[in-house]
């Protein structure tokens, strides 16, 4: 009975991982294309470079028509450009399309193509210079296109801004979250108080609250101490502890066994000092818990900044992504949209996998003990 | 003893104050501000000014909210289901002994951490109706003309729901916690009795772990009714035909484009209504199949 359900399951398992991960590599795989890869139809899976002799010397180049018909290679009168004709409409200096009058031209070369043996036209990609070459003497290699990233990076404008006033919003999240939450859940799991539980509950209330419920009137209060298009707006909050932390940290001082902190008052400890020096190194593991998820929360925060920050030079990553999406005519550069968010999406896969077990805790935590 | 208790009550609200001023600051004023703001005409650069009850009726014969009520219940009924089945499917099966599962897991978790902006920039580039991944896909097996994903107003709604449900690694994770504590002795009792598979599921796991379940549904509903991030940066508002304004959405519309703040307090607590009314259905529903362990 298990036995045989057991291919079942890996074959689901490995299936849905497989359309789970195909985002990622479509994204990278996209964001390593030349602009013109991305958008040929059918996709080729990996970024490909052509190369092929021009003039004696191998040059990379764009693939363009093909031509599987006997041509030339003809100079029209009044302009400067050669164009690939069909040899059969070419004849006596002229070239007579199928409809409308002839057409003066002057013969550069013939181009002997069959469909067997095809010729195609390729644009030299540096000099933007069309030719034609047999296809057998283009060759093609996968080739990864890195520079795509530092030219993302510049199509951002402000990138490096950007990345700095998310480091500094994101590190002070985690600082103010992290302290403010653990002084205050320590008040609300290690001393006994009159009150306390009735606070606590309200504190669990808050959660409850709506974000859109509280956003006009915190954007009104913002406005009037003259924080709105500055940074501080998206971190000053913070300092003043967040509710999700508070609970969580609760739950984790009170296992520390009341013993420990007895003893230490027992020595003459003021109850600052026991938080400071005996209960909060205990903890570390749930303070690195309540700092990633700030971290995280930080960084990928959009409604925050999109609210407050009005200036460009001001925004977030998140923020600063969105407008060079929208800054985008159409949907040409989608190698280097891609290649951005691969940025974007980078220290957080990062931070994961350095952090793999708490982040699995941290979740497990919230939903568990709930 | 009394000035034990007086000291340590003091303690208390010292260590808690940062919290007390900031719930002041941060909840208690604006919560209260954003009733008083729903009753009047407020553009955030002058005073306020009392309209009564005229916000709330202006709701009532705005045929925009109405759809914006409906986008968000609709594209609820959609997303919400699937991503729960799904999670619980893939949880069960990642609860089997399976090799390599923290690869699998981390798998399956990793796009819930991804920023909301750069996941949607992804899927508009998998979702693009002429160029995009899956569009060729269908293309390559044959479908002549696949959906335009991203422009037909039938078809915005799914295409969400398929990005959210990228998402769901989050809840998996909560789910496989839940799996991971439920009595071994349950489970070998029922096996001894002969209990299939599919009876085991239904009669031991289910029940042990319908509380979790309960509370993923909870945040489900209540952060499916505020919805923003994806539809706002893929469809760039509203999307064609209206068809993914969900009220998130248009309270930031009127808050933020419209400066309409009054009007946009007023439904923020008509969202916070629905929310209540859903959460408190829910409770009903969960009164059935809900099993609390006795202590």
């Amino acid at each position: 009975m298990k036995a045989a359900a057991k291919p079942l399951v890996y074959l689901v398992l490995l299936t849905g991982a497989a359309l789970f991960v195909l985002p990622f590599a479509w994204m990278v795989l996209t964001a390593l294309k030349p602009v013109d890869q991305a958008l040929g139809q059918p996709h080729a899976w990996l970024p490909l470079r052509f190369e092929a002799p021009l003039g004696g010397r191998r040059v990379e180049v764009r693939t363009g028509d093909r031509v599987v018909e006997p041509s030339v290679v003809a100079l029209q009168a009044f302009s400067a450009r050669p164009v690939v004709l069909p040899a059969r409409t070419v004849w006596d200096g002229a070239w007579h399309p199928a409809t409308g009058a002839p057409l003066p031209i002057k013969v550069l070369r013939e181009i002997p193509a069959s469909p067997a043996a095809p010729w195609r036209e390729i644009l030299s990609v540096s000099g933007g210079e069309s030719d034609v070459v047999p296809e057998s003497a283009i060759d093609s290699h996968v080739s990864f296109r890195w520079e795509n990233f530092p030219r993302a990076v510049a199509s951002m404008r402000h990138f490096w801004r950007y990345l700095a006033n998310t480091l500094i919003v994101c590190v002070l999240n985690v600082i103010g979250t992290v302290l403010s939450s653990a002084v205050v859940a320590y008040g609300f799991a290690r001393i006994e108080w009159r009150g306390r539980d009735r606070l606590f509950a309200l504190l669990l209330a808050t959660m409850m609250i709506p974000f859109p419920v509280v956003m006009v009137p915190l954007y009104g209060l913002y406005r009037h101490l003259g924080m709105v298009g500055t940074l501080q707006p998206l971190w000053v909050g913070s300092f003043f502890s967040s509710a999700f932390s508070v609970f969580l940290l609760r739950q984790f001082f009170r296992t520390i066994p009341q013993e420990l902190t007895e003893a230490a008052r027992i020595d003459g400890c003021g109850e600052f000092r026991i938080f400071w020096q005996v209960v909060l190194p205990l903890c570390k593991p749930a303070l690195v818990v309540v700092g990633l998820f700030t971290f995280l929360g930080a960084w990928n925060d959009f409604l925050g900044p999109l609210i407050y920050l009005t200036d460009e030079h001001d925004f977030t990553l998140a923020l600063g992504l969105e407008a060079m999406k929208t800054s985008q005519s159409g949907a040409s550069e989608w190698p280097y949209l891609m290649a951005a968010s691969t940025l974007v999406i980078l220290p957080v896969i990062t931070l994961f996998f350095l952090a793999q077990k708490s982040f699995i805790e941290g979740i497990a935590l919230t939903g568990t003990k709930a | 003893m009394k000035t034990g208790e007086a000291r340590r009550t003091a303690l208390g609200l010292a260590f808690t104050s940062p919290w007390i001023v900031g719930f002041a600051a941060f909840t208690l004023f604006p919560v209260c501000a954003s009733v008083y703001y729903s009753f009047c005409d407020y553009d955030v650069l002058s005073r306020p000014v009392w309209v009564g009850l005229l916000n709330y009726q202006d709701m009532v014969t705005d045929r925009v909210f109405w759809q914006s009520v409906s986008n968000t219940l609709v594209f609820n009924l959609m997303a919400l289901p699937i991503g729960l089945v799904s999670a619980l499917a893939l949880a069960l099966l990642l609860n089997e002994p399976v090799r390599l599962r923290g690869v699998f897991r981390a798998v399956y978790y990793l796009p819930s951490l991804v920023p909301a902006v750069a996941g949607a920039m992804v899927w508009l580039w998998i979702l693009n109706s002429r160029l995009g991944l899956l569009n060729q896909a269908l293309e390559a097996l044959g479908v002549s003309s696949p959906p335009q994903w991203l422009t037909d107003p039938a078809w915005t709604k799914p295409s969400l729901a398929l990005v959210s449900l990228w998402g769901c690694g989050n809840t998996v994770v909560i789910y496989l916690a839940a799996l991971q504590g439920v009595p071994r002795s349950l489970l070998e009792a029922a096996m001894i009795d002969g209990a299939s598979p599919w009876k085991r599921l239904v009669h031991v796991t289910l029940p042990a772990i319908s509380p979790v379940i309960y509370f993923n549904l909870l945040i489900g509903i209540i952060g499916g009714l505020q919805v923003f991030s994806a539809a706002f940066v893929m469809m760039g508002g509203a999307g064609p035909e209206r068809s993914v304004l969900f009220y998130a959405i248009y309270i930031y519309q009127n808050a933020f484009e419209y400066r309409h703040m009054g009007y946009a307090s007023a439904m923020a607590w008509m969202l916070c209504l629905l929310i209540m009314a859903l959460t408190w259905v829910a409770s009903r529903l969960a009164r059935g199949f809900v099993h609390y362990p006795s202590e």
